[in-house]
């Protein structure tokens, strides 16, 4: 339960909670007070560097692996008419079974106001679908907006490391409020205002029926988050990746953290594309020995593979509370 | 601006928490700048529905009134299904300039119309959020618009004259479907050559118009025992009523000419638009009329 209300407050926007002292489970304070009484030094620092290596990137080739195959499978299935997977990211049939993106239907649902039973199959589906998977998974394995925002990122980064530009951060919060809005906005107006600038359906059609001028929207999208705020649309406006993470509070697929070996030098969290979730890896502020990474994660496995001391983990199953 | 600068004056702590309340201020202003800014750009969106722009010709079903496409709108998930079934590439989705029409399909008649090779109305049975509605069962049940004599001057059929040669030219890149050439595959207009006395494309291709003459066939080949499907029972398989017939009509001048004559059971298809040689074509689809009872 803690884990659900706390994935909730961080989706919502809130600041993770600092644990109270006597929150923290005495096995974590054992860790805590040990690592306070024998400080890393710089050379064991090193040594795990040196150990571990840098620039993994198992968990990203995986990941865009399966985001290229996926989008391509759409592609593929309209240019050849092999029919495996026939539609958009918006709505499609996985040979034959009908998919409906949560948030496209949601938008629809409440923009028509009809339930109409092959979109809420399809939806079922995709619910199930992303409560095994984790919910935002979509977000980073399957989100073409996703990928390319990745990359132009790579150029947001290099230019604030020449110090040519600086990042420029928005109030969470305002993630919510786009949610609401929207969400009003095609109940009062019975139109799916949101599909109408969504760079993730505007991509998808793109991809699959040839581009169009929304593309320029998409590029402009792109420019903002390379010149003036990193991640802006997936970090404080999209929507999509709210009602994802809203699913991905009940999955059991998380990243598992494990304080007792962390050096808490905070790699994880500068790769991180909501680097709230992992507010326990600063030092002192885990209150168990093992927790699950909130629902806002998604799941792309980028502090997985950028942590040095192996403390970050994909798990499948639920964290026991005992920790035993 | 002055404000700010008031507070944090007042409030007259160590410098680091004044430029953090600076810092938390800007972050405000520029997070209400933004929302503000992208939901008014997404509002945006209203002005083509409102100035009736995004109106087309969309595919057999789609929920509207001739003038009122806010059901329809609202309930495309804007996939593309029914783009992928069309047989004859007839469907395109809207653009952005569209505002909240993109992603929803639609038919240009005059570079591909919708012949109902599919038989089936795949269209309708691939959209998942029945924004094409699935109350449709045979072609001659839809409504997508009607046809209309806009350029009576330039139809050779009022001219008197025939037509010999392709239809649209040769580099036209529509495709039809010829049931005495191929019954399963439409075949590209440009590769099918006519030969006409009086010109009367419009109501030779019209696939209403060929649906009544298959089934005035099979009912003197077949027999009555046949007409027992409960489908042309009703009466909706086989159109009962005619779409469009090549008539003898009064002109202006006075005298009598061959014209075709647009009858209640048009469904708007695009067809004769699509095959009419002249450019501009003399015949269209109205979008605003679904009859011609008023």
């Amino acid at each position: 339960m803690g884990y659900i209300l706390e994935s909730l407050r961080q989706l919502a926007g809130a600041e993770p909670t600092r644990p109270d002292k006597d929150r923290i489970t005495s096995r974590a304070q054992q860790v805590h007070h040990h690592k306070r009484q024998n400080p890393f030094t710089k050379a064991e620092f090193e040594a795990i560097y040196e150990d571990h290596g840098t620039g993994r990137t198992k968990w990203r080739n995986r990941r865009w692996a399966t985001l290229v195959l996926v989008n391509l499978l759409f592609v593929l299935s309209y240019y050849f008419d092999i029919q495996i997977l026939e539609g958009a990211l918006t709505a499609s049939r996985f040979v034959g079974f009908h998919m409906a993106d949560l948030n496209s239907a949601l938008q629809v649902m409440l923009a028509y106001k009809h339930l109409v039973l092959n979109l809420v199959i399809g939806t079922v589906t995709v619910f199930i679908m992303w409560v095994l998977l984790g919910g935002r998974t979509f977000c980073s394995w399957v989100c073409p907006y996703h990928l390319v925002s990745e990359l132009t990122e790579k150029l947001h980064l290099l230019l604030v490391r020449k110090k040519l530009i600086t990042n420029h951060t928005f109030d969470r919060r305002v993630r919510t409020l786009f949610y609401l809005i929207f969400s009003l906005l095609a109940l009062i107006t019975g139109f799916t205002v949101f599909e109408t600038i969504s760079p993730t359906g505007i991509l998808s059609r793109a991809l699959i029926y040839g581009p169009g001028i929304a593309l320029l929207w998409v590029g402009l999208l792109l420019l903002v988050e390379i010149f003036y705020s990193r991640r802006a649309w997936c970090r404080y406006v999209c929507p999509i990746g709210v009602t994802y993470g809203l699913v991905g509070t009940i999955s059991p697929l998380r990243v598992k953290y494990n304080v007792k070996d962390c050096h808490h030098e905070g790699d994880c969290r500068k790769v991180c594309l909501v680097p709230h979730v992992l507010s326990m890896t600063i030092k002192g502020r885990a209150s168990n020995h093992d927790m699950d990474i909130g629902a806002d994660c998604t799941r792309c496995g980028m502090c997985v593979d950028v942590c040095p001391t192996d403390s970050l983990n994909f798990v499948l199953g639920i964290n026991k509370k005992s920790n035993k | 601006m002055n404000d700010k600068r008031t507070t944090t004056r007042a409030k007259g702590g160590p410098a680091l928490s004044g430029r953090r309340k600076e810092q938390a201020r800007r972050e405000f202003l520029r997070t209400s700048v933004m929302a503000a800014g992208l939901v008014g750009f997404s509002l945006l969106g209203f002005l083509p529905v409102v100035q009736g722009t995004s109106l087309r010709l969309r595919p057999p079903g789609a929920l509207k009134t001739t003038d009122d496409e806010k059901e329809f709108l609202s309930s495309c998930i804007k996939c593309g299904q029914c783009v992928q079934v069309c047989p004859v590439q007839a469907i395109n989705l809207s653009d952005m300039d569209e505002g909240f029409g993109i992603g929803t399909p639609y038919i240009h008649p005059r570079e591909q119309a919708c012949d109902f090779s599919c038989d089936g109305l795949q269209c309708v049975l691939a959209c998942p959020t029945g924004s094409l509605s699935h109350a449709l069962n045979f072609p001659a049940d839809t409504r997508m618009g009607f046809a209309r004599l806009s350029r009576p001057s330039a139809c050779l059929a009022i001219q008197g004259k025939g037509f010999q040669g392709r239809a649209r030219g040769p580099d036209y890149r529509g495709v039809l479907r010829y049931d005495e050439v191929d019954r399963w595959n439409p075949i590209p207009v440009a590769d099918h050559p006519y030969d006409l006395e009086l010109c009367d494309l419009c109501v030779r291709q019209c696939p209403i118009e060929i649906r009544i003459t298959q089934c005035a066939e099979k009912k003197q080949t077949a027999g009555a025992e046949k007409l027992a499907r409960v489908a042309e029972q009703v009466g909706n398989e086989c159109p009962p009523v005619h779409a469009i017939a090549l008539e003898e009509v009064a002109m202006p001048d006075g005298g009598m000419r061959m014209s075709p004559v647009i009858k209640q059971g048009c469904v708007g298809c695009g067809v004769c638009e699509m095959i009419c040689p002249p450019e501009p074509p003399a015949i269209v689809i109205d979008i605003h009329k679904i009859t011609d009872l008023t």
